[in-house]
This record gives C-alpha cells, structure tokens and sequence, in this order.
C-alpha cells in the first residue's frame, strides 16, 4: 500500500509558500484553477509572488483575485486578455508580465519537470518573443530555443484524489495540471473528491502520487 | 447579413469533411453555426478538447466543460478530453487541419499580426501563435477595416504572430490568397465590386483571371 497522506487546510499549505516565491497555478480562463489555494493566498495578503500560468483569467475570478489582491510581482502566462486589471497593472508597472506563446509555455513547463534543458520550437521565430534568444538551425529548419520553467510551489486543481495523492482529471479542467504537477519543487493538490485507495482505476491516474507532497482536505 | 456573418459562411465552405479544425475565439468561433454536422468534423478547442460541441441547455451546463474563451460547451459523441501538452502537441505537431484565426493585420506577404498593438492592447498570444506556424492551413477570419482603416495593408506595422504566410485571408468585401508574388484577389463579396475593394484595401493585389462573387451559402 502506498502511504497515506494527511490532508492539510488551504490556509496550512499556503503557510509554506513564502513571499517572493514562485507559483504554478492550474487552470484555462478560470476553470481547473485550485480555488480554495488562490483564496488562502489572497486571505494570507502573500506579496511579490512569481506566477506561471495560461492566463490571469478574469477579475474576480480563479488566478483572477491574485491581480486583484496585489500578491503578483511577476506573470507568465500566455493570454491576459480576458483581465483588464493585469493589463492596467502592467501598463502603470505595478506588474511585470512575459508573454509567452501558450504551446510554448506548457512544453517548457514540462521541460522542467522531466529533465529536459531546452525546448526547441518553431514558435515565435521572427516575433518579439524571439528577442534576445538562441536560435538553432535542424535540417534547414530555423527554431528558438526555450529554456524550462520551473517553479517553487505547484497549485494543482483535480477531480479526485484517492487517499495517497493519486489525481484524476476533469474534461477541460484538465489544462496545464498534469504537466505542473511535474515542475514544481513542492507540489499542493486540491481536489475536490478524495477517495479511498483503490477507487481510481490505475489507467485514470493522470498524476502519480509520488508527485503529490501535500493533499488539501475536501471541501464540505 | 452582417460582415461578421458573412465572413463566417464564406470561411465555412473552406472546411473539409472529417478534418480536425480549430476555431479562435470571437468571429472566428462562429464558422461552426454554418458546417452541416453531417460533414464529420472535429472541432478542436485548445483548452483541452476535441469534438467541441454547442451550448448546454440552460442549467445543464458543467463548469469543467468549457472552450477557450471560458464560456459554457458540450462534447460530441466521440469526443476526447485532453490536457494543454497533448493540445498544443497536436497543435504544432502538424495534426491540425485547418484553423481559423481573426487578426489585427494581414499583409500582402501572408503576414498575420493579431496578440498585441503595442501601448494600447495586450491580449497575449495565447495559442495564436503556435497555430498560426503548425496548423495545416490557416484561414484569417477578419473585418475587411477597423474604423475605416484597412486591415488589409502593405507591411504589418504591428508585431507579427508568426513568419509562416497564411493561406487565405477572408473579409466581408473580399478572399485573398497569399502567394510568394503577393495577394491574389480571389473573390469578392456580392454587391461589392473591384473598385470598392481597391479603394478600401492599403495591400497592392493582383486580380485573379478566375475573379468570382463570394459565395455566402448556406442561405
């Protein structure tokens, strides 16, 4: 049997993530984002986080109430257009924000997490997003090379998780999950199921529990 | 009509039966209202599904079901949920058919700038970018200008999405198709004419000898 984990409140795990850090933060326009996580982070008034992640979604909302809250120094992320709060930020320089070509970003992130030290893509030759960057010439191809992105804390949003930190997905909630649940050094999932071991089919597993350091309790 | 509906049903008529295609959110998003389901096409949507369906009937929606843009979706029988490394895999692997993508500028080298004008508006890229360089083909979905100023324009002054031209260009007035020479003028729209089009376009065009009215079926 694989061991257990103990299940830790929202406001507990954040109490690990010191100011400064850099974050990992599921989710695709607020779906599949780790809710319960985000308003603990706002709720402990974190500042000068790093945060990496597809998008800022919309105020209010998921990542959202990070820009509002003022917790973020620092975005990546590949579409902030759905925010006008990250862009106003940004635009007074009150944020920094690195925009980055979405298939670019999630290949990088998984970069970090299996060990590879470069992506090299296609993506973004002759744009701004090459700037500054090595390029790479492969069988008459021109291509960027894109270092990995890793990051101190993961916040992964699942379905379920069984009692050992085994994570199931949902539909389109699914995003940028598996592929954080990689990179980041220290990984919080929150699911909104947790189930007793054996109750998720070994080929739904979608993140290993071996990756899961921390499990936050279900919501009631 | 209006353009927008226009420009969807011409662009509709580009999508082969039992494609994979993805559309961009907005005026893109809206080919899907004029592609008869009989035509077995998958619609990708980069978020992390394939086989995008219509909304949900009201109250039955499932926040875990959503497109790219956040808004509310159902799955086709057949439909495959899939995470953002596996999408966007597809994406630039070459997998996808056909996307279509709306846009800020499209220049007479096939050239689309549609993620930033700088100092005024940073959407972000999103996935335009690795769709506009991986997708099969890529079809630009735009008003023909914005504010009176032609979208259609010599050289984009606006930083590009990608180096890789696009493959036609569709407007409410006309359908380009780039080429290594520059833009051919395919069609026009009906009720408009080489003339109006000449006036309301910044990118010199060649005329195509096959020069034919826009067909805006299914009507």
């Amino acid at each position: 049997m694989p061991a257990m984990k103990r299940s830790v409140t929202p406001h507990k795990a954040v109490e690990l993530i010191p100011d400064g850090a850099t974050i990992m933060v599921g989710g695709f326009m607020g779906v599949g984002s780790p809710n319960r996580l985000i308003d603990a982070l706002v709720a402990s008034e974190k500042r000068n986080l790093t945060l990496v992640a597809n998008d800022t979604a919309m105020p209010g909302r998921g990542i959202g109430k990070l820009v509002s809250a003022g917790c973020l120094a620092h975005v990546i992320a590949s579409h902030i257009g759905l925010n006008p709060e990250t862009q106003a930020k940004m635009n007074a320089g009150d944020l920094k924000v690195d925009l980055v070509p979405q298939g670019t970003l999630v290949e990088c992130i998984r970069a970090a997490g299996v060990g590879l030290g470069a992506v090299i893509t296609p993506t973004g030759i002759g744009t701004p997003v090459a700037e500054g960057k090595d390029t790479l010439e492969i069988d008459g191809v021109t291509y960027l090379v894109e270092k990995p992105i890793k990051a101190d804390f993961a916040l992964i949003a699942a379905r379920q998780s069984d009692y050992a930190g085994n994570l199931e997905y949902a539909l389109t909630a699914q995003n940028f999950n598996p592929t954080m649940a990689m990179a980041g050094d220290t990984v919080i999932a929150e699911p909104e199921h947790i189930v007793p071991v054996g109750m998720i089919p070994p080929d739904s597993v979608r993140t290993p529990a071996a990756l899961v350091d921390h499990l936050i309790e279900r919501a009631l | 009509m209006d353009a927008k509906e226009s420009i969807a049903r011409r662009v509709a008529q580009e999508i082969e039966p039992a494609t994979l295609v993805n559309l961009g959110i907005g005026l893109p998003s809206l080919v899907a209202n004029y592609v008869s389901p009989d035509l077995g096409v998958f619609f990708q949507s980069e978020n992390g599904v394939i086989g995008l369906g219509a909304r949900p009937p009201e109250g039955m929606e499932d926040p875990d079901l959503t497109d790219a843009g956040g808004g509310f979706v159902t799955a086709v029988p057949g439909a495959a949920a899939i995470d953002s490394a596996m999408s966007f895999g597809l994406i630039r692997g070459g997998h996808i058919d056909m996307t279509v993508l709306g846009g800020l500028e499209v220049d007479a080298k096939g050239h689309l700038a549609n993620w930033v004008i700088p100092g005024k508006l940073t959407p972000g890229m999103g996935g335009a970018m690795d769709l506009a360089t991986g997708a099969k083909k890529v079809v630009v979905a735009m008003q023909h200008a914005n504010r009176g100023h032609s979208k259609v324009v010599q050289n984009c002054s606006l930083p590009l999405t990608s180096t890789r031209p696009v493959d036609l260009v569709v407007t409410e007035l006309a359908v380009f198709r780039p080429t290594p020479a520059g833009l051919v003028l395919l069609e026009h729209a009906p009720g408009t004419d080489l003339e109006t089009i000449r006036a309301t376009t910044l990118a010199d065009f060649e005329v195509s000898p096959d020069l034919s009215v826009m067909s805006l079926r299914p009507d």
